[in-house]
């Protein structure tokens, strides 16, 4: 399919038909992705604060970790997770660990 | 005076060129307003200030922490569909330099006073147009006024220029430094009500907006900045005629008119000065004293820098000799002077074989006296009759060696 061009676009690269960044799936730069242990995570937040892109999502999902309820459960949203690591970098416990998406050669 | 007393009395008032502006942003019912003071352009802000406070203008006044900020604030108000305005000198808009970019860029519509004033170092308050001339290829429409009248004139038609669906640019406003800005003139303030009538503000299609959000200021990858830079480019182009349209419908509201380029005294004439900005009055006061004395050279007026009027390679490829007198240096270009450059690739592209001497002059403030603009009106007219060579390099008026 022809991309719009010089005639179609709206002007100043306005984005008049947001929110594009939804379908746009960042996720696919990722090359390390974080993935979460469960049974050590403490339900501390602190990874959802300090995503850059919001793809931590906090979940109204019991779960039970060494004698502990939790009402709530912590995932990656990996449409949009770019792998930076920051999550696993000021988790507390150290319960994110990033795994490379492809094996090494 | 209030405005209804200027209404009934019709009365020309004395204005300094900062002031005629201040005056023109009031009548166009500007609705924001960000400040930040440099000389010589502090008493447009201070005025507006002061009509602000007074209740004369409705509009919000931001005072900003720098030139970069100024026009920051004036985009983003822009953006969400305000009528905006600014205005700086020299180094403050060298401290605007990448934001002039994104204001073209974006499409933001909005007007700009420019009252100009030589670069440091070494440092100078004074004016000459190193300021303009270095900014004119940051996408911004240009136009130079020669008087405070065409000041308050040329802010009106900005706003009406700048706003048009088929433009949507920022519109810079050029005043010369204390020449203009500081010196007053009578200037013909019209009625309010039929200024609003003139600009009328309209509700754009896409603005910033709560109840409709967009996105302004997004990034352009390479599969899609190469597009809107030409949409821009074409924009700036449209701009010429549209200028043309809107100077048409202010002449048929207010009785004045301003051609993109003007040529005085051109039929007879054996040579043409090409000037702009304040100096103008004083060039044309040269030209007609010569003429007394037999030398037949016409003036040309350039108002509209950017885009670069296409008549003026027209125009001028009729004449073999050309005149151009520049108050900025451009250091290390073809020619060293910002108009020679434009005016030469103007009519070699035309395919003329005019030749042209570049007269540089006022660098710095440098008083430009009568003597000084009758040296350069003999001078063409001594090359116009081949008493003297064109020379290479530009004429330096009244620097000592």
């Amino acid at each position: 399919m022809k991309k719009p061009g010089v005639k179609d676009l709206y002007i100043g690269a306005v984005i008049i038909n947001p929110p594009t960044s939804l379908t746009n799936k960042t996720g696919s730069w990722r090359v390390i992705r974080p993935v979460i242990d469960q049974d050590r995570c403490i339900r501390c937040r602190i990874c959802w604060a300090y995503c850059p892109d919001a793809a931590i999502l906090e979940l109204d999902q019991p779960y039970e970790a060494g004698g502990k309820k939790y009402s709530i459960t912590y995932v990656v949203n990996y449409d949009y997770c770019k792998g930076c690591g920051i999550c696993a970098a000021e988790c507390p416990v150290k319960a994110i660990k990033m795994i490379p998406e492809v094996e090494k050669l | 005076m209030s405005m209804n007393k200027v209404l009934e009395k019709k009365l020309l008032e004395p204005l300094s060129g900062n002031h005629a502006v201040a005056y023109a942003v009031r009548d166009c019912d500007v609705d924001v307003i960000s400040a930040y003071p440099i000389t010589p352009q502090t008493t447009i802000v201070e005025k507006l200030a002061e009509f602000v406070a007074s209740g004369e203008l409705d509009a919000e006044f931001l005072h900003v922490e720098s030139e970069h900020s100024a026009l920051s604030a004036a985009i983003g108000a822009a953006a969400s569909g305000a009528r905006a305005f600014t205005a700086t000198s020299s180094q403050g808009l060298a401290l605007m330099y990448e934001v002039l970019f994104i204001a073209s860029g974006m499409r933001i519509p909005m007007v700009m006073a420019l009252v100009t004033r030589a670069l440091s170092a070494p440092i100078n308050i004074w004016n000459d147009h190193s300021d303009l001339m270095a900014s004119q290829d940051t996408g911004w429409i240009q136009l130079v006024s020669t008087n405070n009248q065409e000041a308050y004139d040329f802010i009106i038609i900005g706003y009406k220029l700048s706003e048009r669906e088929d433009v949507m640019l920022p519109v810079m406003v050029a005043l010369d430094g204390y020449i203009q800005s500081h010196t007053i003139e009578p200037v013909q303030l019209e009625d309010p009500e039929k200024v609003r009538k003139f600009v009328p503000k309209k509700k754009r299609p896409v603005t910033l907006d709560p109840e409709k959000p967009v996105s302004f200021g997004t990034l352009g990858d390479p599969d899609w900045y190469y597009e809107f830079k030409i949409q821009q480019a074409e924009a700036l182009e449209r701009a010429y005629q549209a200028y043309k349209e809107v100077s048409s419908e202010f002449s048929q509201y207010f009785g004045r008119s301003y051609e993109p380029f003007q040529i005085l005294y051109g039929e007879d004439s054996d040579a043409i000065l090409v000037v702009l900005g304040a100096h103008t009055g004083t060039f044309l006061k040269a030209v007609e004293m010569a003429r007394r004395e037999g030398m037949k050279i016409g003036l040309g007026v350039i108002r509209m820098l950017r885009p670069f009027p296409p008549e003026v390679s027209k125009y001028l490829s009729q004449y073999s000799f050309i005149g151009v007198a520049d108050k900025a240096i451009n250091f290390g270009s073809a020619s060293g002077s910002y108009l020679t450059n434009d005016i030469a690739t103007s009519l070699y592209l035309e395919g003329a074989s005019s030749r042209i001497t570049t007269y540089i002059y006022g660098i710095g403030g440098r008083p430009v006296k009568i003597e000084d603009a009758l040296y350069v009106v003999r001078h063409l007219w001594r090359i116009s009759k081949r008493l003297e060579e064109v020379p290479k390099k530009p004429v330096f008026v009244g620097v000592r060696y």
